[in-house]
């Protein structure tokens, strides 16, 4: 649908033409700003790739946001328990559109190991998720390879809430 | 804590001292620890006793036993400790299915508030005297959300817990067990044959 935006001031001077969704969408998934929903191990991985060897700022996420009014991604990053489920999905309902969601490990993708009363079976029940990554708990290289699929993802999307009816009416 | 091999003479005197006063059903030692089995109806007078008369003035846990099958089916363990001796003493009794309550010592120990709590949550022994009561009867909820209709640790309750609805609150899913429950195996063999996976139960 669209094309990235390539910048080539050799070429073109100091305009460049392309489209706005393009535009839009290119600033959205450069700087992804996240909501680290650490709940377990999987947190310690998420700091580990903030930190600088893995360094996710190289992809534009490096700005943690404890702030859910301020984010745009939340990584749900370890087991979620009912009990927190409910301060998850109040956190994911303040976030303001666009959001994003990426379940980090098995536990935040499908409950995990954990098959019992108290957790819950996959944050997908609650609310709605972009990137599954795997792994018990994931190396920051797929953390920043789940990042990299929904920067790709994002490319391919609207930007304007009018173009996703959907959304609106599920938002109405 | 020193270990001890046996009950300090200090301690057979405080049990002797309770078991003069109040019933003691029974009476244990193992390892230096004495647990003594007494009733509900004289538990709140003995805890009193326990505490301001022998010196007990801690409050180290709360716990209960779910003995399905038995009657009476429930058990309340109470682990004092008197501080200047750092010597545990064990208080348990009997908690009959049809009458679940126990009688709340909040007013003595104040850590017992939590503690209750999460008894009356996971295994639905209710504290009459407890400062949390709601309006409704029972404690407020710790561990599961309030309106949550279980109580997950007893033993007739399954692992995988049980579909709920509490509307505008929360709602609750059995997990798939898969061939589980996921539990590891005790074996000599590689990581493999030791790690938690799905087996078939024997």
């Amino acid at each position: 649908m669209s094309t990235p935006v390539a910048y080539d001031s050799k070429i073109e001077g100091n305009v460049i033409f392309t489209k706005l969704d393009s535009a839009i969408n290119w600033m959205r998934k450069n700087s992804l700003w996240p909501m680290p929903m650490g709940l377990a191990c999987c947190a310690i991985e998420l700091m580990a790739t903030g930190a600088s060897r893995y360094d996710i700022s190289r992809f534009g996420a490096e700005v943690m946001r404890f702030s859910p009014r301020q984010s745009d991604v939340m990584i749900v990053a370890g087991t979620v328990t009912y009990k927190m489920a409910l301060a998850v999905k109040r956190i994911w309902d303040q976030m303001p559109e666009p959001k994003w969601c990426i379940a980090m490990g098995a536990c935040a993708s499908s409950g995990g190991m954990y098959r019992s009363y108290a957790v819950l079976q996959g944050i997908d029940t609650l609310i709605p998720v972009d990137v599954y990554i795997s792994g018990c708990p994931p190396r920051p290289e797929a953390l920043i390879e789940g990042l990299l699929r929904l920067q790709r993802k994002i490319e391919g999307e609207h930007s304007f809430l009018a173009q996703k009816p959907e959304l609106t009416a599920a938002l109405s | 804590m020193p270990i001890h091999h046996e009950a300090s003479a200090a301690m057979k005197k405080d049990a002797a001292a309770i078991a003069e006063k109040f019933t003691v059903e029974k009476q244990t030692e193992f390892r230096g620890e004495l647990t003594l089995v007494v009733t509900r109806a004289q538990f709140h007078d003995i805890a009193r006793f326990a505490k301001e008369q022998l010196g007990y003035t801690y409050l180290v846990d709360i716990s209960s036993v779910d003995h399905f099958g038995e009657e009476p089916r429930y058990e309340m363990v109470y682990e004092l400790q008197n501080f200047e001796r750092v010597e545990n003493l064990r208080l348990k009794y009997t908690v009959s299915e049809d009458d679940a309550t126990a009688p709340s010592v909040v007013d003595l120990w104040p850590t017992a508030d939590w503690h209750e709590r999460e008894v009356f949550d996971m295994m639905g022994i209710n504290f009459p005297g407890h400062p949390d009561l709601k309006a409704v009867g029972h404690l407020r909820r710790i561990l599961m959300w309030d309106g949550y209709p279980f109580y997950p640790l007893r033993k007739d309750f399954p692992l995988a817990g049980r579909d709920s609805n509490t509307p505008d609150v929360a709602f609750s899913r059995a997990a798939p067990l898969a061939g589980g429950p996921f539990v590891t195996a005790p074996s000599t063999g590689d990581t493999q044959e030791r790690e938690p996976r799905s087996r078939e139960m024997e």
